[in-house]
């Protein structure tokens, strides 16, 4: 590896992040837009042109309020907490592939920060360890609500995380490998997985809304019975830590689900098109394809949060537990035997 | 061969803090730590699959459940139970008994001869599935049938007796 390929490395981590920071920034205007459209009213619309700095001067508000940490908190797990959550948000998109290879010159551009021949059990590594931020602030605070709010986060994760494993297993036996660059490979053109998973997707996508603890899983922060949930006591940067968190979350699992089931960079007719702009343009498109489907699951996620209402709490466990579980573990054995039997 | 030095010095610093720290849940904290530089020692080894599953089972469900188990029972310093002194010193000497025993366990292994494995990618998961299912297949499928009936015992302690309600 020579010098040139860490400096585009470098560069390749230092716009991810930006993007992800930026996309995180306008989701929180793109809820407030969509939530006043679902509403019938207009929304966000003083700061700059249709409202569009108003993600800025939020910004800009949460850094200036006052800090405040309450005196029987564990001072320093009570700012661990915000930093474990956003960290974890922030690692999971090292390995999801973001285009095809690029090639610029005699230079080959890997559009992908690492490609580790386990990618997904990596993003589900990542996706278990995020529950850290929210158990060790809601605890850390001493407060009762915020207690409540980190148990209910922590075994609401713990149970969507075995429905998810369960799916994304069965999405594995089709595909044969654990890389992501090799599923987003095989997808090539219109060959998505969706085609052959679809119930394996629903299972996902209803596990991704759990585990981002989004509508109508939003029970460790339901502001009717616990206050504010896990934050409560938090102010100022801090909670937006927490608030950023989600909707990088919401940017990363959106693009993994791309990324599984839904083709990732691939979309139809792509040889064609690549065959006419070159190898520096031509993947360039499929990375524009990419982030279109990742704005589409965004505002799913948003569509849902602002339709459902959200559910009691022990219709989350049995959901989780003896709805999802058993399809989940059915959906394995039917791949199982369509593999076997038909493929 | 540095840096595996540096880590199994952080090891051993974290699980000395586990078992010095005064509240339970830093100790489960430290737990978590520990468990994740073995995690490190894992990928050092080539062993991704191992190294990854360690960091999903282990830090990311075990440790949680733990964890909030501790936070369930461990609201208030004062109910905390005080061992007494003969159940220390009892636990010293069971521990030190322990600590022999492994020494010596170690000792009669004769560990200066090096184990070198034929194939160095074996950690990796296709070469790994692939000697799980074929060459230890029994050994795979009987620890699995062991799980299992862990399992059922926990589901059977867990529900209630019809005849005493």
């Amino acid at each position: 590896m020579g010098l040139a390929d860490i400096i585009i490395k470098l560069v390749l981590v230092v716009i991810i992040f930006a993007i992800s920071l930026v996309i995180a920034m306008y989701s929180t205007y793109a809820e407030r837009k969509i939530a006043a459209f679902f509403q019938d009213r207009i929304g966000p619309n003083r700061a700059g042109p249709w409202g569009l700095l108003q993600p800025l001067a939020d910004g800009g508000k949460m850094f200036l309020k006052e800090e405040i940490i309450p005196t029987h908190a564990n001072t320093f797990l009570f700012i661990a907490g915000p930093s474990l959550a956003i960290l974890t948000a922030c690692i999971g998109s090292a390995v999801i592939p973001w285009g095809q290879q690029m090639t610029i010159g005699s230079h080959v551009i890997d559009l992908q920060v690492a490609d580790i021949n386990v990618g997904i059990l990596y993003i589900f590594g990542v996706v278990s360890l995020g529950v850290y931020g929210v158990m060790i602030g809601g605890w850390a605070s001493n407060n009762k609500y915020s207690l409540l709010g980190a148990i209910r986060a922590a075994s609401q994760n713990i149970s969507y995380e075995i429905s998810m494993g369960l799916s994304i297993i069965a999405l594995l036996m089709v595909t044969g490998t654990l890389s992501l660059r090799q599923i987003a490979e095989q997808q090539h053109s219109w060959h998505w997985n969706i085609l052959y998973q679809p119930l394996g997707f629903l299972l996902f996508i209803v596990c991704a809304f759990a585990e981002t603890n989004r509508t109508p899983f939003d029970l460790p922060e339901c502001e009717t019975e616990l206050v504010g949930g896990y934050h409560t006591e938090y102010s100022s940067m801090k909670l937006g830590f927490y608030l950023f968190a989600e909707y990088i979350n919401m940017f990363i699992s959106s693009a993994v689900m791309a990324t599984l089931y839904w083709g990732g960079y691939n979309y139809p007719g792509m040889d064609w098109v690549l065959a006419h702009t070159g190898p520096a343009i031509g993947p360039l498109i499929g990375v524009v394809v990419l982030f279109a489907k990742i704005f589409l699951f965004i505002f799913f996620f948003m569509w849902v949060r602002w339709t459902i209402p959200r559910f009691r709490y022990d219709q989350l466990m049995d959901l989780g537990w003896k709805v999802l579980i058993p399809l989940a573990i059915a959906n394995i054995i039917a791949t199982g035997l369509w593999i076997t039997f038909i493929k | 061969m540095s840096t595996f030095y540096f880590i199994a010095f952080l090891s051993i610093f974290f699980s000395i803090l586990v078992i010095t720290a005064k509240n339970p849940v830093h100790s489960i904290l430290y737990l978590i730590l520990t468990f994740f530089t073995f995690t490190i020692h894992y990928v050092l080894l080539n062993a991704q699959f191992l190294a990854i599953v360690n960091f999903i089972v282990y830090m990311g469900a075990i440790l949680v459940l733990f964890l909030y188990t501790l936070m369930l029972i461990n609201l208030n310093k004062e109910s905390e139970p005080r061992k007494s002194n003969v159940v220390k010193i009892a636990g010293f000497i069971g521990g030190g008994c322990f600590l022999l025993a492994i020494v010596s366990a170690v000792k009669a292994f004769n560990g200066s001869q090096l184990v070198i494995l034929q194939d160095p990618n074996l950690g990796l998961v296709k070469n790994l599935g692939k000697i799980l299912f074929n060459e230890y297949l029994l050994p795979f499928e009987v620890s699995s049938i062991l799980l299992l009936s862990a399992m059922v015992g926990a589901v059977l302690l867990a529900t209630k007796d019809p005849k005493t309600t």
